[in-house]
């Protein structure tokens, strides 16, 4: 083997550290190994499937895709979904750095999603739920029409059959491309829980990394219940905006789940490995 | 200059500088028919016919970012300047009982033409010291949750209400993060749609995002005419999407947040017109025009229920949204299974 300069031995394992984290990003499907966002541990993929996608070593949550989250959460086979063929328009014509029709196409084409929520009902030990499930790989889980429409729908079949809610959350906020409208989104999905609420049906709010702007200040922070996964990052405005409007720096720890339960707006940081059991648990007591 | 005219030529904008030379014509004939004792008011008077027809010229041409300028101006009348002029017997009214009190959202009781109401609204001042106290309008938590027990005073004494909005946005901060600003603004929705009473929402200013939200379920909401509504500022939806802050005037095009455009969307209900150069010219009469814009809302809804109100304002949410229901899609995946 040639050999190679000490500064040639450190830019090439720096590439190779690199190309790792690249690997690991684009979460190639056949790949042995990924390593871990937060402690670097390498851990075999399998290993990381079978722990809920839980780091092993430091308990880091790798983020889920809606129809992980459904596998995870409903007994095998239940889940039935509604409204899949409602799709986001360009109903404004707004283009940013590429036109919004065309940034719909490509999220659908990548993420295989129609966008950024997956509603419909299932069970969970037999307890009958309506569900709604955000991914964040749709427009970085950003509410517009489509996403309030469907929660809504979802909520008011919740409404009807008297069973109760369960929402995943995971998003970026509202979608700017869709103007007031998504700000709208807001009043209609919160109105519907109003509905919920008035008919005395349970709803459990199950907030993950992460949890921002317009859907957190509307049905993620509405729960019976709030749970939150352990380190999510989950408020109203961004760590960033908050920054640079206080020109501070920010306390460590600063909107996690942990901060959140510290100060009471979360019930409960719950492992996703021992979600389901907590889940089961709830239902229990308001079906009981 | 008579104070009036020197208020008035300090507030000009920068796109109204044609303005200005006829303020200074008008000063100078002051002068002259001063010193002179000529009778100059009938020149006086046709200059100031001008400067209300150029004013007109330029306010019919104005841009989207122009009317963010209006709506933003330091001298725009503001949520008690309202309350003082289309209500009498006014009380303010403090705190959420939990944690303080927010200067940047005010409220209280009221009388508005005869009958008793519950009115709220974001404060903004009109100096920087004034600012300051009242956070520019950005309230915090405890300000959403004041706004919420003022409107259950007015609902369990059967009470309309009027909310007026003016808000850059609820306070992006730490103390703001940790009392639960999501959870404040999320439950004022959930708790405004099931409101029992009448409820009329104003957007006055500034309509920003989920603070103006946070307050603005109205039955009705109805809009000044030089107001914006947007669901992020244009500045920041420009450095955002664009990457670029100073394309705040292509984003605020691009968002729709003009009077005019959210009424072809539906999301307002009606337009409220403003004095010619917009309402800090002539706060009076913004006033006047509020208040026949409330009476007439208000009719409608009084005539309502609780159970009809609270139906009519589910509906009209309801059916926000713009989307397309792909039954092709749905028809191939039919025939295929």
């Amino acid at each position: 083997m040639a050999k190679i300069s000490i500064h040639e031995w450190f830019s090439k394992r720096k590439k190779e550290k690199e190309s790792d984290y690249k690997i690991e990003r684009l979460d190639v499907p056949g790949n042995l190994w990924v390593k871990c966002y937060k402690c670097n541990a390498a851990i075999f993929s399998k290993d990381l499937k079978e722990n809920y996608k839980i780091c092993p070593k430091c308990g880091y949550h790798f983020k889920l895709s809606a129809k992980e989250r459904i596998e995870m959460t409903l007994d095998e086979n239940s889940f039935k979904e509604f409204d899949q063929y409602i799709r986001s328009k360009d109903f404004l014509d707004f283009t940013d750095s590429k036109p919004y029709a065309k940034r719909l196409t490509e999220a659908i084409a990548k993420s295989g999603l129609n966008d950024a929520v997956i509603t419909g009902e299932g069970t969970i030990e037999k307890m009958p739920v309506k569900m709604g499930i955000m991914d964040f790989s749709f427009m970085g889980g950003s509410m517009g029409s489509v996403v309030g429409e469907k929660i809504t729908r979802m909520i008011e079949h919740a409404v009807e059959s008297k069973q109760p809610v369960i929402i995943f959350s995971t998003s970026g906020g509202a979608r700017m491309q869709e103007g007031i409208m998504s700000l709208m989104q807001m009043a209609k999905t919160s109105e519907a829980l109003g509905r919920l609420r008035l008919n005395g049906i349970p709803y459990i709010s199950i907030i993950t990394d992460p949890t921002t702007g317009g859907t957190s200040a509307s049905y993620a922070m509405l729960g019976d219940i709030n749970i939150a996964e352990p380190g999510a990052l989950i408020c109203f405005a961004g760590p960033r905006v908050i920054e640079q409007t206080i020109r501070q720096k920010l306390p460590p720890g600063f909107q996690r789940s942990e901060y959140l339960k510290d100060h009471g707006m979360v019930d409960i940081v719950c492992s996703r490995n021992e979600l389901k059991a907590t889940l089961v648990k709830l239902l229990k007591f308001f079906s009981n | 200059m008579t104070q009036k005219e020197e208020q008035k030529t300090k507030n000009l904008f920068n796109f109204e500088k044609p303005l200005m030379e006829l303020y200074k014509k008008i000063e100078e004939l002051r002068k002259v028919s001063e010193s002179s004792q000529m009778d100059l008011s009938e020149e006086i008077k046709m200059l100031e016919k001008r400067i209300e027809t150029l004013r007109r010229d330029i306010f019919s041409k104005i841009s989207i970012m122009q009317v963010v300028q209006v709506a933003r101006h330091i001298s725009r009348p503001t949520t008690l300047d309202y309350i003082g002029l289309i209500c009498s017997d006014f009380v303010e009214l403090h705190g959420d009982r939990n944690f303080g009190d927010d200067k940047a959202m005010v409220g209280g009781i009221a009388q508005f033409e005869g009958r008793s109401v519950v009115v709220v609204g974001q404060q903004k001042g009109k100096s920087t010291k004034e600012n300051i106290e009242r956070n520019f309008g950005m309230a915090h938590p405890e300000g959403y949750r004041k706004a919420l027990r003022l409107m259950r005073i007015a609902e369990r004494f059967n009470k309309p209400i009027i909310s007026f909005i003016d808000t850059p946005g609820a306070y992006p901060g730490i103390g703001a993060e940790e009392r639960g600003q999501a959870e404040a603004v999320a439950k004022n929705l959930r708790e405004m749609a099931n409101l029992t009473v009448p409820f009329i929402s104003i957007i006055t200013g500034e309509g920003g995002s989920g603070g103006a939200l946070g307050i603005g379920m109205g039955n009705k909401v109805l809009m000044l005419e030089y107001s914006i509504y947007s669901v992020i500022s244009p500045e920041g939806c420009a450095s955002i999407l664009f990457r670029d802050s100073s394309r705040a005037q292509q984003a605020a095009e691009a968002m729709k947040i003009s009077a005019k455009d959210l009424l072809a969307l539906g999301v307002i209900d009606e337009i409220i017109k403003e004095p010619v150069g917009g309402a800090h010219n002539d706060p009076e009469k913004a006033a006047n025009f509020i208040k026949h814009a409330i009476i007439k809302n208000l009719d409608g809804l009084l005539k309502l229920s609780p159970r009809e109100l609270i139906a009519d304002r589910y509906n009209k949410y309801r059916k926000m949204g713009i989307f397309a229901e792909v039954a092709e899609l749905a028809d191939a995946h039919d025939s295929k299974s």
